[in-house]
């Protein structure tokens, strides 16, 4: 029995094809993964099903919802069926909720909106709703605004507004994307759960094939607006048919190839660190501070990459920010190169000498400017810019293998993994020792982080560089790092090599983060492992 | 793309439309169809005719050329307004957002709105009432509450932007906050000011026109279009064309700033330039 039939889906928006037939069938209590690349067309094939197309698309072939015909019915019809009939999950819990309206009522919306009961039987069903996605009554009262949840209760209780008429399909568009990993290995057994114990058929769209691998019976993969591989998640994983499903899997984990020569010189050293901010006085009351960055020490030698792992809100960034000398330090000290102290007021010559590289490729450059004058602003850090100030940023751009021409270019011009090759050359121009990478390949697509990873690696590999890794993806840390230092809370609690750590880690906190890490199961890409 | 030729249009019509009065705002220096202030109470009341193209007053002045004039007024009193509030009011938003947080930015934002808790046209008014009703003074009146405004869109707009890694990325560049506030906030910001400096601009041609209404801005016989709207208002059953060219010229003038406004914005953006 099939519960959602899609055949030959195509949808072009303003003539520019963006779906290509897509077809494939979901079954009732089936998980059925919808796996790509950004741009691959995954989330596009949602807001057909739905209904939810922008403006200017044109649909072409068929898609039934137990025996209901979705495309082409009429907005009236299939407003009457989403929330009812199919159920649909946003990747950013911190915008999916409305800030005015407290969690019940937001829940309890969907069943008056479709008219399906009272406000104070909205109200109830929205309680056992939020009960069966593990917000207690007791805890979690219905008049909690979503300003008081952390971003993972936030995320169930879209679940619970995406449940509350028991709708046949459940559509979860990167649900677990913006979260942190322990909190996505229980959002991901919950939504297994509710699979399981309602019937329902869910729709998986997401760009993490162990995510998939561990949730979806079946699988599809996505390029370019067509399914390129599809079939049973084991039999997919194992066989890998087509090209580019190969090239997907190998890049995913992709471990480049590295010759590190650390040497002893010390190039940077945190010693004691405290970072500490004021919090909101009350009249009479003594201050009170809160510590983001509480005593850390950590040694980056010369050559060397060591990794920082933790989760949002453990201190990495402000951590990364500290050390960058971009913000000052209320304890303890930072120093470069062994002797010169790091804070907001260092001398430019030594800033020349600490770089990094972050995490937005598209909030990192000024739109106004052209790629050659954005790579060049480091000079501002000489006394004067030097006279081969242009062969430098060719050169540059060179070095992260783009042509010296792109220099003449805006940066909108740029993809994301070009635009995070530009700001590696932006980081290079001063020739630092230091790199300070904040989470820099977590934004983009896997093949193009692998090559990013890669060019990384040949650049500490040709210029002797020293990688301060900051990340929460624990397979990149494994891949690029030789120490690594997990931070919880403000406080290094584990520290060693990498291998050491992550395959057998000491402290519970560690523990925790291995174990919450999604894998593909072992055998499952055997031939990979082998080459 | 058709978004694109619409924006087209858009800038078009606004830059035909500012750009005629200003047009007709120079060429009053140098010709009009008659001397502005001559009048010919014979002639007085006439609609308009081949002789009088848009008729005549009630003391018989040519209204065409009353127009024209007027509109050199109201254009100097909409730029030097603007001058003003952009000239403080940009500077003073950046170094409020560049030292978000601080006393500075406190006592700059406090500045403003104290500025903004008294109604500016009665101020204005005030203004004009103490130091003698003329055209400079209602210049400087309109022009100083143009200050918090552009200090608050500037200082918004900026907010928003010092949280982007690029302005991390000119920190690390060895760059303060003056220097980064110049080269990556105010060009990024110009956009916002274009369009708030449009709307400003239309605002201030409204003002002198309601300051002139009641008789406090530019003085006889200098001619302005708030007080030919004024002058207009006892004769509209008799001539009510009187009312409706000034009205007329209002109205287009502010439509056209504002199309114009929106378009440069979207020319001056190198992200859609390219789609337009």
């Amino acid at each position: 029995m099939t519960l959602l039939s899609v055949r030959d889906l195509s949808v072009a928006i303003h003539g520019r094809p963006v779906l290509n037939r897509v077809s494939f069938d979901l079954a009732p209590g089936e998980v059925f993964g919808l796996v790509g690349e950004s741009g691959s067309g995954k989330s596009m094939t949602a807001l057909a099903l739905m209904g939810l197309l922008p403006h200017g698309a044109e649909v072409g072939g068929q898609a039934t919802l137990a025996g209901t015909g979705l495309i082409g019915l009429p907005e009236r019809r299939m407003c009457g069926l989403r929330g009812r009939e199919i159920g649909l999950i946003f990747q950013e819990p911190m915008t999916a909720l409305n800030p005015m309206k407290t969690i019940g009522d937001q829940v309890a919306e969907t069943l008056l909106i479709h008219g399906a009961a009272s406000r104070g039987e909205a109200l109830r069903v929205a309680r056992q709703r939020l009960d069966r996605v593990g917000l207690a009554g007791e805890r979690f009262p219905l008049e909690r605004f979503p300003h008081e949840l952390s971003g993972g209760q936030r995320q169930r209780v879209c679940i619970a507004m995406a449940i509350a008429l028991r709708p046949k399909l459940l559509i979860a568009d990167e649900p677990t994307t913006a979260l942190d990993v322990t909190t996505q290995a229980q959002i991901l057994d919950l939504l297994r759960g509710l699979v399981a114990e309602e019937g329902m058929g869910l729709m998986l769209i997401t760009h993490d094939l162990a995510v998939v691998a561990g949730l979806a019976t079946h699988v599809a993969v996505m390029q370019a607006g067509r399914i390129v591989e599809a079939g049973p998640t084991e039999t997919v994983f194992r066989t890998r048919a087509d090209a580019y499903t190969r090239a997907l899997f190998a890049a995913a984990h992709h471990v480049p190839r590295r010759t590190p020569r650390i040497g002893s010189a010390p190039m940077l050293t945190v010693d004691r660190a405290l970072r500490r901010y004021p919090l909101a006085r009350r009249p009479f009351a003594p201050p009170r501070f809160f510590d983001a960055v509480k005593a850390v020490s950590l040694r980056l030698n010369k050559g060397e990459s060591l990794g920082l792992v933790g989760e949002s809100g453990s201190g990495k960034s402000t951590l990364a920010r500290a050390v960058l000398g971009l913000d000052p330090l209320q304890g303890g000290a930072i120093r470069l190169f062994g002797e010169h102290p790091v804070g907001p007021r260092m001398p430019d010559t030594l800033r020349a000498g600490l770089q990094a590289v972050f995490q937005d490729p598209y909030g990192s450059f000024n739109p106004r400017w052209r790629v050659a004058r954005l790579v060049a602003e480091p000079f501002h850090l000489l006394p004067a810019p030097p006279a081969d100030a242009a062969e430098r940023v060719s050169a540059a751009l060179t070095d992260v293998g783009l042509r010296p021409e792109d220099g003449e270019r805006f940066i909108h011009e740029f993809s994301g993994g070009q635009r995070q090759r530009i700001a590696i050359a932006r980081a290079l121009i001063t020739r630092p020792e230091v790199i300070v990478l904040d989470e820099a390949v977590s934004a983009l697509d896997v093949r193009v982080r692998a090559q990013i990873l890669d060019l990384l690696c040949d650049l500490q590999d040709r210029h002797g560089l020293s990688y301060l890794f900051i990340s929460h993806d624990l397979s990149v840390v494994r891949a690029i790092t030789d120490r690594v230092l997990v931070m919880q809370a403000g406080e290094i609690v584990e520290e060693g090599p990498t291998d050491r750590v992550l395959d057998a880690p000491e402290h519970p906190y560690t523990r925790d983060l291995v174990a919450a890490t999604p894998k593909i199961p072992p055998g499952w890409m055997e031939d990979d492992d082998a080459a | 793309m058709r978004r694109g030729t619409r924006r087209r249009v858009g800038l078009w019509l606004g830059a035909v439309l500012a750009g005629t009065f200003v047009t007709m705002a120079l060429l009053s220096f140098v010709w009009t169809p008659w001397p502005y202030a001559a009048m010919d109470i014979a002639q007085k009341l006439r609609p308009p005719s081949a002789a009088h193209w848009l008729g005549t007053d009630q003391f018989g002045r040519d209204v065409a050329a009353q127009l024209m004039v007027g509109a050199r007024t109201s254009i100097a009193v909409a730029i030097v307004a603007v001058g003003i509030g952009m000239g403080a009011g940009v500077p003073l938003g950046l170094w409020a957002a560049a030292t978000r947080g601080s006393w500075i930015d406190e006592v700059i934002q406090r500045g403003g709105d104290l500025v903004f808790a008294f109604p500016s046209l009665v101020i204005a008014i005030l203004i004009t009432s103490v130091f003698g009703p003329s055209a400079v003074n209602a210049i400087l009146a309109i022009g100083i509450f143009n200050i918090p405004v552009f200090a608050r869109v500037t200082r918004g707009g900026a907010l928003s932007l010092w949280t982007l890694d690029y302005i991390r990325a000119a920190r690390l560049a060895g760059k303060r906050g003056a220097r980064i506030s110049v080269e990556h906030i105010l060009p990024n910001v110009a956009n916002l000011l274009i369009v708030q400096g449009t709307i400003q601009f239309s605002l201030g041609i409204l003002a002198e026109a309601g300051l002139s209404y009641v008789g406090l801005g530019a003085q006889p016989p200098t001619p302005s279009w708030g007080r030919m709207l004024a002058d207009s208002q006892t004769l509209m059953g008799l001539a009510p064309q009187l009312a409706l060219f000034p009205g007329l010229a209002i109205v287009l003038t502010v439509l056209g700033l504002n199309l114009l406004g929106d378009g440069l914005r979207d020319l001056m953006d190198p992200r859609l330039r390219r789609q337009a």
